[in-house]
């Protein structure tokens, strides 16, 4: 039966087989002299040696059908929202950035009033552009018309 | 002891003056709402800030710079307790139970407790660093890099055989962790491990980043979209007083975090994260009840928040008695030190008596105001959860991006967080606990670096490890662990932890879920 620990077991030990393969193009020096490939890979044998003690052990854990995902369309959005601002970040600055952010996830994803939105999008990207960079002084990115 | 208390004095004149008072007062309001602020910790705190400190002199620069490292280690436990974001690794545990008791409405007391546990364990722990620096230090002088693999080993293997779920799941999540630590260029021969073409990789993989993706979004995650988000209390000032039984759970926690802290802060490395760590891990396993931890055990707070601000004090033995920073925060302190033309070092206490003694004086100093600030301030940074959880997670959200991006002002690190996100959350509906990925990152460079030096000083003879006495009782101590905690595993038998009932809890993300 497919359990929750066994799954997990096997993905994090194809994980570790991946890092192995990673690891190759690295000198492994040897026993005595470690390069900079020895830590990586012994790393990866851990983590493949209780990635299998995992699964051989995951037999009694819950089974993987009964995993729910009832917050999955807020959990992309949201995921969606944050790869969002890392690539518009540098590109439109981090108010106009922040406003979008803000404007989509409360109006998108929360269904706020318009009204709403607009005032917490604008209060939260103007305030804290301010208390970040003008009094904290953190240089934050500013877009087009240094806005 | 005479000569200690007429230094004292000496630091207490300096210390109590309007001008150092007044900086003193502005550090710990500072590194507070630094501390507050999800995603920002007291790294960013204080580098951000160390420009303001090079136009004043040495001692009132030392006690802005400390009153904003201790502010932000108390304002970190608030952002903890009520939000489960950390404000810096070392918040990491206190997460854990601390927002259970948010959660069951107990987030005043769970304030209190942080806040007195820290001010009792900051306290003492100065008392500490003024009479133990010396002997401690020159303790600390016999570690060697063995004796770093071993202690390091050890701190791991103990935090998985002390975890409450799975011993291999904890230790793949430390192994996860290491390997995630050795991105990036290795100092000993410049290689650039794992770069995929990104230069913003050089320095390695930030633990703020990962630890505001592990913990902060990947709480958003799993709790935005449900059906029932989590309740926000609104508690009254009354009900922010801890129960009697939380009292009494509370003061031999407190006790054994501030020695403990201490003790392990006086060792360089990232010691008040390593502290709460352990300082959580021995409340479980001292505890009547250890399956109440993970759901809101009062001592799961007490604890490792003395512990972190007990090693707090710790840290700075190294740092003032030897010229070492014993963690990036220190570090940065001691870069402002040179800014000012002060060698740290131990010609420092003699050369330079105002400044040490004005500095251990200040402490107590921040230590009071600290607690002057927080207790009556804990009633306004409770309204926080007034807030409505569809507008509360998307500010949030803004700040762990705001946080994230100015520690090194590149959006690599906004990524970094988005995927340790995903992963947290991933994780969490498996069960996993995240905690030893992050100590795992902050301990890698370390391991490695102590395993590679180690080698080179026996010519290759891994026999150094078992040659020297301190590195050889670790390294014996950690096998047993080891030993101990894997035996179920091959006997399917019934160990100490099974009996206890700490048998794998449901993970946090679960909790409260149908």
């Amino acid at each position: 039966m497919l359990t929750r620990d066994r799954v997990a077991g096997v993905v994090i030990l194809l994980f570790s087989l991946a890092v192995m393969w990673e690891t190759r193009v690295l000198p492994l020096g040897n026993f005595h002299n470690p390069g900079p490939g020895y830590m990586p890979m012994l790393l990866a044998i851990v983590l493949g040696a209780m990635a299998i003690l995992v699964a051989l052990g995951g037999g009694g854990s819950l089974p993987l059908r009964s995993l729910a995902w009832p917050e999955k369309r807020h959990a992309l959005a949201i995921l969606a929202g944050c790869a969002f601002t890392a690539l518009a970040m540098e590109r439109i600055g981090y108010r106009l950035t922040v406003i979008l952010l803000l404007g989509f996830i409360l109006w998108v994803v929360e269904r706020k009033r318009p009204v709403v939105v607009v005032a917490t999008a604008l209060g939260l990207s103007l305030g804290t552009f301010y208390l970040f960079s003008t009094l904290l002084r953190v240089p934050l990115p500013v877009g087009p018309g240094r806005f | 002891m005479v000569e200690t208390l007429q230094n004292l004095y000496l630091g207490f004149s300096i210390a109590l003056s309007p001008s150092v008072l007044i900086y003193a007062f502005a550090g710990c309001i500072i590194g507070t709402l630094v501390g507050i602020l999800p995603g920002v910790g007291p790294l960013a705190g204080i580098s951000l800030l160390l420009p303001a400190s090079f136009g004043l002199n040495a001692t009132t620069a030392m006690v802005l710079l400390a009153g904003i490292y201790y502010g932000a280690m108390y304002g970190g436990s608030t952002t903890s307790i009520l939000m489960r974001i950390p404000g810096e690794a070392a918040s990491v545990m206190t997460c854990i139970d601390g927002y259970a008791m948010t959660r069951k409405g107990r987030a005043g007391p769970a304030l209190a407790i942080a806040a007195i546990g820290s001010y009792f364990a900051g306290t003492v722990s100065v008392v500490g660093l003024m009479l133990l620096a010396p002997p401690l230090a020159s303790f600390a002088l016999r570690f060697g890099p063995p004796e770093y693999v071993a202690l390091l080993l050890l701190g791991l293997l103990a935090l998985a055989y002390m975890s409450g779920g799975s011993v291999p799941k904890a230790l793949a999540m430390a192994a996860l962790g290491l390997l995630l630590g050795m991105i990036g260029i290795d100092p000993m021969t410049g290689y650039f491990r794992f770069h995929y073409g990104l230069v913003e990789l050089g320095d390695g993989i930030g633990v703020v980043p990962v630890a505001v993706g592990l913990f902060g979004l990947s709480e958003i995650l799993l709790t935005a979209g449900q059906s029932t988000p989590p309740a926000v209390m609104k508690p009254r000032l009354r009900e922010l007083l801890p129960s009697r039984q939380e009292w009494r759970d509370s003061v031999w926690s407190i006790g054994r975090g501030t020695v403990l802290g201490f003790l392990i802060g006086i060792i360089p490395g990232s010691a008040h994260i390593i502290s709460s760590f352990v300082s959580y891990a021995v409340e479980r396993r001292l505890s009547r009840h250890p399956e109440r931890f993970g759901h809101g055990a009062v001592e799961g707070v007490a604890g490792p928040e003395s512990a972190n601000n007990s090693a707090t004090s710790g840290a700075f033995v190294p740092m003032l008695a030897l010229g070492v920073p014993s963690g990036p925060i220190p570090a940065v302190m001691l870069a402002a030190m040179m800014v000012h033309g002060i060698s740290p070092g131990p010609l420092l206490i003699m050369q330079q008596p105002d400044l040490f003694w004005g500095f251990i004086a200040s402490m107590y100093v921040g230590n009071v105001v600290l607690l002057i600030l927080n207790l009556p301030l804990v009633g306004i940074f409770v309204n926080l959860l007034r807030i409505p959880y569809p507008f509360l997670y998307p500010a949030i959200l803004v700040f762990s991006v705001v946080g994230v991006y100015a520690v090194n002002g590149s959006v690599v690190d906004v990524w970094i967080m988005a995927v340790m996100g995903v992963l947290g959350y991933l994780l969490r509906k498996f069960e996993f606990e995240t905690a030893p990925i992050v100590l795992g990152l902050v301990l890698a460079p370390m391991l490695e670096m102590s395993l590679r030096q180690s080698l080179a000083l026996s010519s290759g003879s891994y026999a150094v490890f078992v040659t020297r006495p301190i590195a050889a009782t670790m390294l014996g101590l950690g096998l047993a662990i080891l030993l101990l905690s894997l035996r179920p595993v091959f006997t399917r038998g019934l160990d100490w932890r099974r009996r206890l009932g700490l048998e794998s809890k449901p993970s946090l993300g679960e909790e409260g879920k149908p």
